[in-house]
């Protein structure tokens, strides 16, 4: 166990330079001269220079991107080029009004999904049955920035059940007023193509020998789909819920643009609004980081809940 | 002879796989659906409809006809503020010269950034910050050309400028699909000559391109696209083709991988070696025709995937440039005119995007199932 760990984190290293070099390559070779891109944008031309130097962009590119692997490596992507807030910072404050919303939104969506996928498997062919996954076919066709805009008009602006948008600095006034709204329509977005994948889950273990056993055995019927099926279809959504949650930082930004929620995703547009490289860069860099330990956790967690699987 | 003894051809994969969708109402009806909006598409691109799309027919927020005009569609656009220049009260009835929109749509291309920070409005009161801009440059421009009749209702209603609603649906159809269909392309184009190369010579070019594939999937979708545009200035529909193309292959690749490490080995190829095929045959011209539904339905996967990416990239406005119309660009118009009460443009997109989304999704599975009919 303890040496896959070690060989899988060792493996991330060359990926983990790849990203480097990929975000290096689009940023500072493809990118170009920060003057050149900050014109227009920045009119101090002291502020520029310090920028050009502390990117060293006079010097030969394979100084550039020491300087760049450096700049991963001590976690420090200096100052925000239209703030001049430090990109530490940013990342630490804006992380919490992410996890706000995104995390009782993972919950919430997981178990709903998992319930309804259940229920619509165990009476599978039935006229409910697809009654649902029409509804669902159906939901996931319509642009995300349609249900936003028409549930923000609707259950904010005009019924005025919630704050059209905003955010405190009390975390329970975030949760319970602004964030509900936001989880509201995320839970819309999110149950249809989680609704849809666990089904099929669910179906792949319905079917199986230990169904029937456990049904001639005399278990309820609730036993057997809650305990049973749910234990054994729990492996691959687990995997799916895992690989979901780096993404999910990033995926929902729009919500977080339209609520002015001040977290990661919203930051990452008004960044290629601002052509703020350093903070797409640190964000890119995190998140991708993110991602690979994310993969590592959800193959280890793979293992917990069935032994069965070989960790190679 | 040897040729008289009888025999039966048997029908080619594509032929049975059709035969299977023939049989398929639901797959019939989203075909019919999906044709129709490529057909438009190709009509619009060509200028046979929708040529004149941004010519104002009509009031400002013309109101579909079967809705009916109502009163406040002659009064004053709802943008312009009641103390701001004395000459707007007379704007609603003014028509506006297409030089003039020209202009204005540049001022819109700022705009999103400006409004779409605040899109609350809460009181009521007048959300577009441009107003005032507007209103001078509308007063300045009016005073030199003819009035001309404009509508008061259209059939799917107008927008801000009383441009016609359902042409402009059918204009930002056509950029919508036509990106999505391109980058489509150039995505399962990589991925496939990457997941063959791949697949099929192993060994370094596998450790290679599965190195790049790590690294492209290590990066979350949205966020990748966002930085390239970020980096990309040059706002075009070339560059949005481009962006979703050069990052969205990765899918492709791991699939198209597989079957080619699963053919390479079979009995058809080694016989393609014998009687003396080169490498590049035997991928192309050998294999790929067995992994071919494979390819088509990853395109079809893609282009949906695509569509709804593009609409979020120009809503956001980092998408196609201002003076193209797209789905994106009209939701993003959209959102403010909401609050007024003008729901058709919303409607209108909303609606023309689910419609051709859910009817490709259930084309999408239905040629899946048609050509591997295993898989069910």
């Amino acid at each position: 166990m303890t040496a896959y760990i070690i060989r899988r984190l060792w493996q991330m290293i060359p990926t983990l330079l790849g990203v480097i070099l990929l975000v290096f390559i689009l940023f500072n070779w493809i990118g170009g001269d920060p003057a050149y891109v900050l014109a227009g944008k920045i009119s101090s031309a002291e502020q520029i220079e310090n920028i050009r130097r502390q990117l060293g962009v006079d010097q030969p590119y394979y100084v550039q991107l020491w300087i760049f692997i450096k700049q991963v490596l001590t976690a420090d992507f200096g100052a925000s080029w239209s703030t001049n807030e430090a990109v530490s910072h940013i990342m630490a404050t804006r992380l919490g009004p992410s996890l706000t919303v995104l995390i009782p939104l993972l919950i919430l969506s997981t178990i709903i999904a998992i319930g309804l996928a259940l229920g619509v498997a165990y009476v599978r062919g039935s006229l409910t049955d697809r009654m649902v996954m029409i509804v669902c076919t159906v939901g996931l066709s319509i642009s995300i920035l349609v249900y936003i805009i028409v549930f923000q008009y609707f259950f904010a602006y005009k019924l005025g059940w919630f704050p059209v948008q905003g955010w405190g600095d009390s975390f329970w006034q975030n949760l319970i007023v602004y964030a509900s709204l936001p989880i509201l329509i995320g839970l819309v977005v999110s149950i249809a193509p989680d609704l849809r994948l666990f089904r099929t889950f669910v179906l792949d273990e319905i079917n199986q020998d230990y169904v029937r056993t456990a049904r001639a055995k005399g278990l309820s019927e609730n036993r057997i789909m809650w305990v049973h099926v749910l234990r054994n279809a729990s492996i691959p959504i687990i995997t799916h819920v895992m690989a979901q949650l780096p993404g999910l930082l990033i995926g929902a930004f729009l919500i977080e643009r339209f609520f002015s929620i001040p977290g990661i995703g919203r930051e990452v547009i008004l960044a290629v609004e601002r052509s703020d490289f350093p903070v797409i860069k640190a964000i890119t860099v995190y998140v991708a980081v993110a991602t690979m330990i994310f993969t590592l956790l959800a193959d280890l967690m793979y293992k917990a809940v069935d032994p069965r699987v070989q960790l190679k | 002879m040897p040729y008289d003894v009888p025999h039966a051809v048997s029908p080619s994969l594509w032929v049975l796989a059709w035969k299977r969708l023939l049989a398929d109402r639901v797959a019939m009806v989203s075909l019919a659906i999906v044709a129709a909006f490529l057909l438009m598409m190709l009509l619009s691109g060509t200028g046979l409809i929708a040529k004149d799309w941004s010519r104002e027919v009509g009031v400002n927020y013309a109101p579909p006809s079967f809705a009916g005009a109502d009163a406040e569609s002659a009064a004053p656009a709802p943008a312009a503020p009641a103390a701001g220049a004395p000459s707007s009260d007379a704007s609603g009835e003014i028509p506006v010269v297409d030089p003039l929109a020209d202009a204005l749509a540049a001022i819109r291309g700022e705009a999103p950034k400006a409004t779409s920070t605040e899109p609350s409005a809460a009181e009521g009161q007048s959300v577009d910050p441009l107003a005032d801009v507007m209103a001078d440059i509308k007063a300045k421009g009016t005073k030199a050309d003819a009035v001309e009749a404009r509508r008061s209702t259209l059939p799917f209603g107008g927008d801000k400028w009383g441009r016609d609603v359902l042409k402009k649906t059918i204009k930002g159809s056509e950029t919508s699909i036509f990106v999505g269909l391109a980058a489509a392309v150039v995505a399962t184009f990589l991925g496939t000559v990457f997941g063959a190369m791949s697949g099929y010579y192993g060994r370094w070019l596998d450790d290679i391109f599965n190195w790049f594939y790590s690294v492209f999937t290590s990066i979350p979708y949205l966020l990748l696209i966002l930085a390239v545009a970020a980096v990309l200035q040059q706002k075009g529909t070339l560059t949005i083709i481009l962006i979703l193309g050069l990052t969205g292959w990765t899918g492709v690749f791991r699939l198209i991988r597989g079957e080619y490490l699963k053919h390479k080995g079979r009995e058809y190829v080694q016989a393609a070696d014998a009687i003396g095929a080169s490498n590049v045959r035997r991928m192309f011209v050998h294999i790929f025709p067995n992994i071919s539904h494979v390819v088509l339905v990853q395109l079809s996967i893609l282009t949906v995937a695509f569509i709804k990416s593009e609409v979020i990239l120009s809503f956001l406005g980092f998408g196609v440039p201002v003076d193209v119309v797209s789905w994106g660009s009209m939701l993003n118009e959209a959102q403010n005119e909401l609050i007024l009460g003008k729901w058709w443009q919303l409607a209108a997109a909303g609606t023309a995007m689910a419609l051709l989304v859910t009817a490709f999704s259930l084309f999408t599975d239905a040629l899946r199932d048609a050509l591997d009919p295993k898989l069910k």
